[in-house]
Order: C-alpha cells, then sequence, then structure tokens
C-alpha cells in the first residue's frame, strides 16, 4: 500500500500531561500548520490510526489505557513520545505518581523533546516516524504478514479491473451460499 | 393488556480517551433510552501529585513546577503562586511588573477563550469556525512568544516581580495585536451568537438556573452565563484596580449564554489590555530584590479563563514551603455538569461537557 507512508492517521492520548503539548499537537491541524492537508488526520479511533501521539510522563490509572490504546493499533504502528515528560517524566518525574515516560509503559519509536514541544517539533517528528513506518511495513511484507505493494496504486500500471470484479462477483456468489443455506 | 414496560437502564462508558476531548474524564452514563438519568464521572487520570514537589523544590523553583499545572493558563498559576508568596514575604512588586501581570493575564484569557470557541465548534461539526477561532489565537500565541519566549508555557513570573521586562515597541506590537485581533473577532462572534445552526444546537441545552448555579458552586463564565455577578478580577489584584470594565453576565442560563458570556470576554480582555498598555507606568526595574524566607501563609484568589482558583501557600521560614494547595476552577463546575447532563439526550453530552470548558489537568495536577 503505498498511501501508508503518504498520509498516515494520528491518534493522540494525553497520559497525564499538562495540557500544553495536547493543544499543540492539535495545534498541527490548525490553518497555519495545516497537516491535513498532506492526509494526516487526528482521528478518535485507534482501530483507523497508524500513530499513536504520547503526552505526558503516564501515571498508574493511565497505563492500562496507553497499553489498550496501543493494542487496538492495527499493525504496523509507530509510537510519538511527544514533550518532555512523555521522553522521561520531565519536570514530574520526581513525583509520585508518575512512571516516568511512556516508554515504561509501551515501546517507543521518536521522542519529540520540548516543554511544550513546539508544532515544528512534533511534525518534525511524525515525519521521521513515516520512515520508521515504511521501514516496519517493509518487514512485515518480508515476514509474509502484511498487504504487499499494490501495482494499481503505481500511476504507471493500468488497474487490473477484470482481477477486482472477479474477486467481487466470487465474494457474492459465496454469500449467496450461505444465503441459501 | 396496557402494562408500562419500565425502560431498562443501560451504563455508556463516556472517555477516557474520547475524540471530543483532548483531555482523559470518564464518566458512566446511565442511560434510559436516548436519555441520561444519572452520570458518574471517575478522574485521576492526569494526577500527578504536583503538590507534593514543594518537598523538593524550594520556593523559587516552586514557581516553574506551579505553571505547569496547565499548559492553557500556565501564566495565571504561575502568578498565583508568586502573589501568594509575595504576599507571605510582604514584598510590594514595581507597578510596571504589575501591568505586565496584568497583560499577560488578558493575554491568556484571549488565547483559552479562543481554543474553548474552536473546541466548542468542533463539538457541534462546524469544522471551518473551529479553524477560524484557532487562526486568530496564533496571532495572539505569536505576541505571548514574542515578548515572553515561550508559546504555552512562558515562565517569566518569578517570587518578587518578572524575569524580564519589554520593550516600547513589544508594547505597540501588542497594542496592534489586539487591535487586529477584535477585528478579526467580529465576524466570528456574529456567527456564533447569530448563526441558526449554532443556536439550534446551543439555545436550551444544559439549563443551570441562578439557585442552582449558588447550590452547586459553580464559578466563573458558568456562573455568569447564570445571571450571577461575580468576578475576582474586581478585588483588583495585579494592576486590576486601576482599570475600568464591567462584569458580563447573561441570564438564560444555557450553552448559548456560556458561549455568549466567553465572547463578550473575549472583547472585555481585548479592551483591558488596551487601557493596562495606555497606563502602563515606566521603570527601570520589574522585579525587587528579597530578603529571607517565606513565613506564614496566605490564600490567594484569582479569576482565571475558567473561573476562580485558589493559591494556598504554608511556609515555615525554610527554603522549602509546608504546603502548597490548589483548587481550580474545572473542579467547581464538575457538580453543575452533572446536574447539566442529568434529562440531556445522549447526542448533547459531548456538548455539555465542553460547555464547562473543562480542564482536567488544572483538576488533577
Amino acid at each position: 500500500m503505498k498511501s501508508f507512508h503518504k498520509s498516515p492517521w494520528l491518534i493522540h492520548y494525553d497520559a497525564s500531561s499538562c495540557n500544553g503539548c495536547d493543544i499543540e499537537v492539535l495545534a498541527c491541524t490548525m490553518p497555519r500548520y495545516d497537516v491535513e492537508r498532506f492526509g494526516i488526520i487526528n482521528t478518535g479511533n485507534p482501530m483507523h490510526a497508524d500513530i499513536f501521539c504520547v503526552t505526558g510522563g503516564v501515571n498508574t490509572q493511565n497505563a492500562p489505557i496507553v497499553k489498550q490504546i496501543y493494542d487496538q493499533i492495527p499493525e504496523p504502528k509507530v509510537v510519538l513520545a511527544v514533550g518532555t515528560c512523555a521522553c522521561t517524566g520531565g519536570i514530574f518525574k520526581e513525583c509520585y505518581n508518575i512512571l516516568g515516560g511512556v516508554d515504561q509503559v509501551i515501546p517507543v519509536d521518536v521522542y519529540v523533546p520540548g516543554c511544550a514541544a513546539r508544532p515544528e517539533s512534533i511534525i518534525d517528528g511524525v515525519v521521521k516516524a513515516l520512515a520508521l513506518y515504511q521501514e516496519k511495513h517493509d518487514k512485515m511484507v518480508q515476514e509474509g504478514r502484511g498487504l504487499p505493494e499494490d501495482p494499481s496504486l503505481d500511476e504507471d500500471n493500468d488497474v487490473d479491473e477484470n482481477a477486482s470484479n472477479d474477486d467481487n462477483s466470487s465474494d457474492e456468489n459465496a454469500s449467496d451460499e450461505e444465503n441459501a443455506s | 393488556m396496557s402494562e408500562i414496560i419500565k425502560p431498562k437502564r443501560t451504563i455508556i462508558p463516556f472517555g477516557p480517551q474520547h475524540p471530543v476531548l483532548p483531555e482523559p474524564i470518564h464518566i458512566d452514563l446511565v442511560m434510559e433510552d436516548e436519555t441520561v438519568v444519572d452520570a458518574i464521572p471517575s478522574v485521576g487520570f492526569i494526577h500527578r501529585g504536583l503538590e507534593k514537589l514543594v518537598e523538593k523544590k524550594d520556593y523559587n523553583e516552586m514557581v516553574y513546577v506551579a505553571e505547569r499545572i496547565c499548559g492553557i493558563c500556565s501564566f495565571m498559576h504561575g502568578m498565583g503562586y508568586c502573589e501568594a508568596v509575595e504576599h507571605i514575604m510582604d514584598v510590594e512588586i514595581p507597578d510596571r511588573a504589575k501591568y505586565l501581570r496584568t497583560i499577560w493575564c488578558e493575554f491568556s484569557r484571549l488565547h483559552s477563550h479562543l481554543l474553548w470557541l474552536g473546541l466548542l465548534a468542533d463539538g457541534f461539526g462546524f469544522e471551518a469556525l473551529f479553524n477560524e477561532c484557532w487562526r486568530i489565537r496564533e496571532k495572539v500565541l505569536d505576541m505571548v512568544e514574542l515578548t515572553t519566549g515561550g508559546r504555552l508555557i512562558s515562565s517569566v513570573n518569578k517570587v518578587g516581580g518578572l524575569i524580564k521586562d519589554v520593550t516600547p515597541e513589544m508594547l505597540k506590537a501588542m497594542k496592534e495585536t489586539v487591535i487586529q485581533v477584535e477585528k478579526e473577532l467580529k465576524p466570528v462572534a456574529n456567527t456564533f451568537l447569530n448563526d441558526y445552526s449554532v443556536k439550534s444546537r446551543l439555545c436550551g441545552s444544559g439549563i443551570l438556573t441562578k439557585e442552582e448555579a449558588i447550590a452547586l458552586g459553580a464559578c466563573g463564565p458558568m456562573m455568569r452565563a447564570s445571571g450571577i455577578e461575580v468576578d475576582l478580577r474586581k478585588t483588583g489584584y495585579a494592576a486590576y484596580d486601576n482599570i475600568d470594565f464591567d462584569i458580563i453576565t447573561s441570564n438564560d442560563c444555557d450553552g448559548y449564554a456560556r458561549c455568549a458570556v466567553r465572547i463578550g470576554e473575549l472583547f472585555q480582555s481585548v479592551e483591558i489590555v488596551r487601557q493596562a498598555i495606555d497606563k502602563i507606568p515606566d521603570s527601570e526595574e520589574v522585579s525587587v530584590k528579597l530578603k529571607g524566607n517565606p513565613k506564614g501563609e496566605f490564600l490567594m484568589r484569582l479569576e482565571q479563563p475558567r473561573g476562580e482558583a485558589f493559591y494556598y501557600v504554608e511556609a515555615n521560614g525554610t527554603k522549602f514551603i509546608d504546603r502548597f494547595r490548589v483548587r481550580t476552577p474545572t473542579f467547581a463546575n464538575l457538580a453543575p455538569l452533572i446536574h447539566t447532563l442529568k434529562g440531556a439526550p445522549f447526542a448533547d453530552v459531548p456538548l455539555l461537557v465542553l460547555t464547562i470548558d473543562p480542564c482536567i489537568s488544572c483538576t488533577e495536577r
């Protein structure tokens, strides 16, 4: 799938941050930075997401939810730790309730430091995450787990309409048979 | 056979991860068909326990922790803590610092209310309005960055005044920005207040009468939208005692009233910044030298964008203060929220949660 590494969908979750980074993640989709023009959408559903943006140092109550969202995101996935708190725990590292960084709970691929992380650095982090995303996807294909590159998405190749029609018709037949039985 | 079947109750969880809110709050909604009959909130997803950091950071370093209670109203949190310690140490900060604090407070209010208006528009699906609000907000943030050095966490406050002064050019640029913002706000305000689709979503939703607002202890714009004239800026902290402004209230008591009050406050903030920049005195210093350590206690109250915030500081004469306690406006507004949720249709729940302008990081600290 070529479209993967061009228009990833983000899911953002606030794992006990001070709100500063969350607002900056949202500010990336605003007219000034406008990442939506590249097809990067801030989605609310983990099952639709490719990149997981986590802010904040993760407290004990939040840890299971971070894990749960991470598990719900389909493979391949990239985790972005946004803000100093998400990287190390930051100023709250000594607080009794803070685990100290997202990497204590789930594996993190890209660290975006800053307090609060600026929209420019968040976008830079997402671009770095895209390269990792492609890498993970290629690895999955090699292992025979992922979808191989779809030749129909290449501009040079013509779309093989017959093949897709055949697929559809066979699906319909299968469902008809099920209904009949 | 006319047997009345009592509708079955179902519990629908709302949050902690929800597309409408950038922050986690969990509410169990007890439903009968499409109507909410009860709402049980559970909090603690952002509790960091930063009040206990006073044992590890001395009273000067604690300013930076206080600023990080919340990234939206960060300037006011830092200022509330500083003013409390300054009262304990009996320090009078220079007038110029007072005026600058007032100006930055109003800038925070501008960007917080614009953020809220955008989120509200997003809540009822008006994406263009959402983007327009946040586009104007960027201008305000630019000015905060130019004058303080930070977009959200500004870190210009210190106990005894400010870390840096602003130049006359900066003041001029600030004034030009607020005038520009006011000009661009007018069509946005018109859409919010007069557009048919906005009105159909907001009018009559989440009624909180004057008596209920008092009984449940609402604060800030939520209270003013129920017709109660309370604004702590009238107590005259910072330089507010030298500034002429009226308290904005509304008697509609619904979501539309809360929106109207906040829009009124946006224009009021613009006016306050203009007055403060006109009146700001010239002086060399923006901070005073401190002597010794604080000893005593003080309860500082100030008006945040979301309402009334308390900062209680108890110091024992050493570098480390004994107790730092914050009560934030969203905490006070949770009880009215639960009240307005009861009897509301399910589709209105995200909107009602938004109308209190929830700031969960403030609430849980």
